[in-house]
């Protein structure tokens, strides 16, 4: 049933339970670095591995974790994990890690980490944890990505800029559709308005869903 | 058996041990990376305010550090990095402060021909308004590129201010207090540079801070 198991914890965290949209866990991250898609793939590229990696450690050691010492225990091991990653970022994606600065330490307190674990992961079997973390992270990255998309485009009209600080080569200002754009879109508040947008679109369609479903 | 605090306790103190391990594995498998990236980084973040001046060796290994107070803008410490060729002097870079940025100082690497020509001028860091003041950054617009080949003399020193202040340079559409700190900025250090030319490259470079 691994597979069924799999497609149930992915349609779980892409949709029916998305971090950002529905459980609103992790909104700090969300909006500071949405400013462009890159950004936003990056750090939801990080965050998927510290979410996967900390889910299966919690779930593999949850037999010897008294309850009381849990959180703690949560805390030193996503520490520990984000500590790691962003040592790797450093030594091998140095550009990647240059542009969201403090933003990997900062995972350490995504709250979206630690609800999985203690939500799902300290009562789940290690398989299913990897499969949660792989959906709650995708979920997330999907969700940082589409918010950075959107508010390139809007605030500054291009697509994709910066894509050099991923992928190295020259620095790139991307597909540039408009000169120029609004504003506001790339300054905090239009980080608000547009995560308000993807909650509302997403409200709608189930909605629509629900709707379709009862006739 | 042990008590619920001893066990609580134990687990406690050995998954902080493993974690610790994994830690400082990691930071061992990745510190020399880590060291040489930064280096590289620092190279080819220098190299285009230099534009495109032949020099030997490493420009950051000739490196000043200058502890504050001292007469370059800023009230931070100020690098300056020489660039020689055949042990001739060829080109210094300054990374000096705005201070009056719109929302905090900027941090700006200034290129200086040993002829006191500007051969680059560079942001390295800024918390300007995204879209407005940021338009400094090379990435973003060609502002920067008007300082190239300029000095001193050319425009003189009365003109090294923004056109609205009865100067020579181009503001940028929407900002007007970013481009005045950074043309102020450039202004002060190529007084300095005129002032001390002798000097700074005569002195012995600076081992890395520990």
């Amino acid at each position: 049933m691994t597979s069924g198991q799999f497609v149930d914890r992915m349609q779980t965290g892409l949709w029916r339970q998305n971090p950002g949209l529905v459980q609103l866990l992790g909104l700090c991250p969300l909006l500071a670095v949405t400013s462009t898609f890159v950004n936003g793939l990056g750090l939801g590229i990080a965050t998927l591995v510290v979410l996967t990696c900390s889910n299966v450690l919690v779930s593999a050691t949850r037999r010897w974790i008294l309850a009381e010492i849990r959180v703690p225990i949560y805390v030193l091991i996503i520490a520990s994990l984000v500590t790691c990653i962003e040592l790797v970022f450093k030594a091998w994606f140095p550009a990647l890690d240059r542009s969201l600065g403090i933003f990997i330490p900062l995972i350490v307190t995504n709250c979206a980490i630690v609800a999985r674990a203690e939500v799902f992961a300290s009562r789940n079997g290690v398989v299913a944890s990897l499969f949660d973390g792989l959906g709650m992270g995708t979920g997330f990255a999907l969700l940082l990505m589409a918010i950075g998309f959107f508010r390139e485009l809007v605030g500054r009209g291009s697509i994709f800029s910066q894509f050099d600080k991923l992928f190295g080569g020259d620095p790139s200002a991307g597909l540039i559709l408009v000169d120029g754009g609004w504003l506001l879109a790339v300054l905090p508040p239009g980080a608000f308005f547009s995560l308000a947008l993807a909650v509302a679109l997403k409200n709608y369609l189930d909605g629509r869903q629900d709707t379709v479903r009862a006739t | 058996m042990m008590s619920r605090v001893t066990k609580g306790g134990v687990t406690l103190a050995a998954i902080a041990a493993i974690c610790t391990t994994l830690v400082a594995a990691t930071y061992r498998l990745t510190t020399e990376r880590i060291a040489a990236n930064e280096r590289a980084w620092l190279e080819r973040s220098l190299a285009p305010a230099l534009g495109d001046l032949d020099y030997e060796g490493s420009i950051t290994e000739s490196r000043l550090i200058l502890e504050p107070p001292h007469e370059l803008p800023g009230s931070d410490a100020a690098i300056i990095y020489r660039a020689y060729s055949g042990g001739a002097p060829v080109a210094a870079l300054f990374a000096v402060t705005a201070r009056d940025g719109y929302a905090g100082p900027i941090r700006i690497l200034v290129g200086i021909d040993v002829a006191g020509t500007v051969t680059g001028v560079r942001i390295l860091e800024h918390r300007e308004t995204p879209g407005l003041g940021d338009g400094i950054e090379a990435s973003r617009s060609d502002w920067v590129h008007q300082f190239d080949g300029r000095s001193l003399g050319d425009p003189p020193v009365d003109a090294w201010q923004l056109r609205i202040d009865g100067g020579r340079f181009d503001q940028l559409t929407g900002a007007s207090v970013t481009p005045r700190a950074v043309v102020k900025a450039i202004r002060e250090t190529l007084l300095y540079f005129d002032a001390h030319r002798a000097e700074i490259f005569d002195m012995p470079a600076m081992a890395e801070p520990q």
